[in-house]
């Protein structure tokens, strides 16, 4: 008895822990193995018929216009993660560093876009953009506009964590050290806030790649892939659809990992 | 250790020698003022070249604020500082050849041991800093951890890391804001020794902030001792103990007895003073006041303690109708709180020769000192300045 409430005591955790993992990778494992699937046969999306390498071998056989949809998101996660880094980046260095009048209601107002509901974000830049005029522009730039807004606070609140988490003892050292201004940003400041902004930049990246709601109010004629995807869930979604969703899964695999190993590989030149 | 002299060029700024050739730190009316206090006020300080220098003070008195404006991490509101005749007063930290080892060390999280080392060379332009970052971490003997990160070590391993890379600059003057104070007791008593090794073989100027009147005592040549923005008292260790000017530098560094008199003026090269009847002459160099009330000085090892009745050896007169309310045994020595007639406790330190034993708590006692131990100080300071409360 006691015997085996020690074993569940021992293995408690350790079954919970591969439960909670289980939790979040099964729906992934099911994307994995559907992208693998031949529903040339059947358009019953739920139910693995055969296994086939077709759908990540012809992509001229996807869907219509899922090829543009993927391309086009990626276009706009590209360049609304660029445009809300460096902005972001800037805004929360002089957050961070200068004092000026209305700098704490500036830091409140950073919270209101991650704050709000994304259609009450959605439909008030709809609102603002047709008032504008813009109302029969709507499409790739409005799109942009709309996305480096949401991501610029994501960014701004990241590195400004990061930034007032370095102790400014250190860039003191580095002028004590016979850095100039400009040294000791580049070789103190920049090198110690740098993770906070890759953090920031990917998720910029996979906050724009996948917004639906305030993206599908400014869209105009535009498909992104996640509006792509919600029409074509009308229909059955084609398997294709999990190509993607694999393919973008391996890729943030592999950034983390390939992040992992070049620190180590680093760590070991310097130790050699 | 030699190589420490060779290699690098000597870091930016220019070199010009004082009057007589010295590159003496001078500081001259140095004020630094924040909108509602004065952490620094008109401070006139000289540290000779290749000086061991501590400034010695309680915690808040302006140590920090002092060395922040001569690294040039703060501009003073006021008055200058001179490098010999160079003077430096507004230039950059990075124009400075000064450097500084920081009170928590600010060693860069990113850097290795090694680069955290080189950065001071490798800013000024200076390629191949190899053999000269090997022969610094070997005088702080850290060789086999050149590779590991600041976080991999312990606080000790850490504050020789700071040494290190101030030290590879052999900047002029060398600013040290309290570097031991993280370490525990034993560990500290060794880099003290340590410390002043290294300063002894480099030869450069050292300023070493602290509020520990032994270390202070122990590494310096010079102190000053720093009180609320002012310089109390500046000598060296055996002078500013033997000699004190204020009650504070008298509380501060060790402990003494102030016992409240009368002045009488001066008499030849002595000064006499009225104390509890009788009269006691203290010798004029050891006399900071001559007339009106004043606070006669002695420590506690130089008065003389014996049973009331039995002879004292010393040739001052003999104080009568004390009794011990309080001993404590330390070993070396033996600590005793005496009642005096007049209602005052004196501390009395005897050392413990085992000429005789312990005198008990309650014993009636007498008490005497030789008068040119004694020091006279101003009344009008308060007699429980810098009496530290722990
Ligand atoms: N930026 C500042 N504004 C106002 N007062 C300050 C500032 N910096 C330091 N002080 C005050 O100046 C005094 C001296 O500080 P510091 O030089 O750090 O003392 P120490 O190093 O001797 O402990 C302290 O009382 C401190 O509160
Ligand atoms: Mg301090």
């Amino acid at each position: 008895m006691t015997r085996a409430r020690r074993w569940i005591g021992e293995h408690l955790v350790l079954g919970l822990g591969l439960l909670v993992l289980a939790y979040t990778f099964v729906p992934i494992a099911i994307v994995v193995l559907m992208s693998f699937n031949d529903s040339s046969t059947s358009r019953n999306v739920y139910k693995f018929q055969k296994f086939t390498w077709d759908n990540w071998l012809h992509p001229g056989s996807w869907a219509d216009g899922m090829a543009d949809s993927v391309w086009l998101s990626i276009r706009i996660a590209l360049l609304a993660t660029v445009v809300a880094t460096a902005l972001g980046t800037l805004a929360a260095f002089a957050l961070v560093r200068h004092r000026f009048a209305g700098r704490s209601a500036a830091n409140l107002i950073i919270f209101l876009p991650m704050a709000s509901p994304e259609i009450v974000m959605g439909s008030s830049l709809l609102a603002l953009f047709v008032s504008a005029g813009f109302g029969g522009q709507l499409g790739f730039w409005t799109i942009l506009i709309a996305h480096i807004m949401f991501c610029l606070s994501f960014v701004i609140v990241t590195v400004k964590a990061r930034l007032s988490g370095l102790n400014d003892n250190l860039e003191q050292a580095a002028m004590d050290l016979y850095a100039t201004e400009a040294q000791t940003f580049w070789r103190v400041t920049f090198p110690l806030v740098l993770p906070g902004i890759v953090g920031a930049a990917l998720l910029s990246f996979s906050l724009s790649f996948d917004d639906f709601i305030i993206t599908n109010l400014n869209a105009g004629q535009e498909v992104t892939f996640p509006m792509f995807v919600y029409g074509a869930n009308q229909r059955g979604v084609p398997m294709e659809v999990n190509v993607i969703g694999t393919a973008m899964f391996v890729i943030s695999i592999a950034v983390v990992l390939g992040n992992e190993i070049v620190r180590r590989r680093q760590e070991k030149a310097l130790a050699a | 250790m030699s190589q420490v002299h060779e290699g690098a060029a000597a870091p930016s700024g220019a070199h010009a020698r004082g009057a007589d050739g010295s590159r003496d730190l001078r500081l001259t009316g140095l004020t630094k003022e924040y909108a509602t206090f004065t952490a620094v006020k008109s401070l006139d300080l000289v540290v000779p070249q290749g000086e061991f220098f501590a400034l010695l003070g309680p915690s808040g008195c302006g140590k920090t604020t002092t060395l922040r404006m001569v690294a040039g991490l703060d501009t003073p509101t006021s008055g200058t500082i001179h490098l010999g005749d160079t003077e430096i007063t507004f230039e950059k930290p990075y124009r400075r050849p000064v450097n500084t080892v920081f009170q928590n060390y600010a060693l860069f999280p990113h850097l290795n041991i090694a680069k955290n080392v080189a950065f001071g060379l490798e800013r000024r332009g200076i390629k191949n800093t190899r053999q000269q970052v090997a022969d610094m971490l070997e005088l702080v003997e850290l060789t086999s951890q050149a590779h590991k990160k600041p976080t991999q070590m312990s606080g000790g391993q850490q504050q020789r890391v700071a040494l290190a890379r101030a030290l590879i600059n052999k900047p002029e003057v060398l600013l040290l804001d309290e570097p031991l104070g993280a370490l525990d007791l034993k560990l500290r008593r060794g880099m003290q020794l340590e410390l002043k090794r290294i300063q002894t073989e480099v030869g450069l100027t050292f300023v070493h902030v602290t509020h520990d009147q032994e270390e202070a005592m122990t590494m310096a040549d010079t102190i000053a001792v720093m009180n609320q923005g002012v310089i109390e008292q500046m000598g060296a260790p055996s002078e500013l103990y033997e000699n004190p000017r204020t009650t504070f530098v008298a509380n501060f560094l060790g402990q003494s007895n102030l016992i409240a008199g009368e002045i009488e003026g001066r008499d030849g090269d002595h000064v006499k003073v009225r104390v509890q009847g009788a009269v006691a002459s203290v010798p004029g160099d050891r006399a900071h006041s001559d007339s009106g009330k004043g606070w006669l000085g002695i420590r506690p090892e130089k008065v003389l303690i014996a049973e009331a009745g039995t002879p004292i050896d010393a040739p001052g007169d003999v104080i009568t109708g004390g009794y011990v309310t309080d001993v404590s045994f330390v070993g070396v020595s033996t600590q005793y709180s005496v009642m005096m007639p007049w209602g005052q406790e004196l501390t009395v330190f005897e050392q413990n020769t085992g000429a005789r034993s312990m005198l008990p708590v309650g014993t009636k006692v007498d008490i005497s000192w030789r008068p040119e131990f004694a020091f006279l100080l101003d009344a009008s300071q308060d007699a429980k300045a810098g009496i530290e409360d722990d």
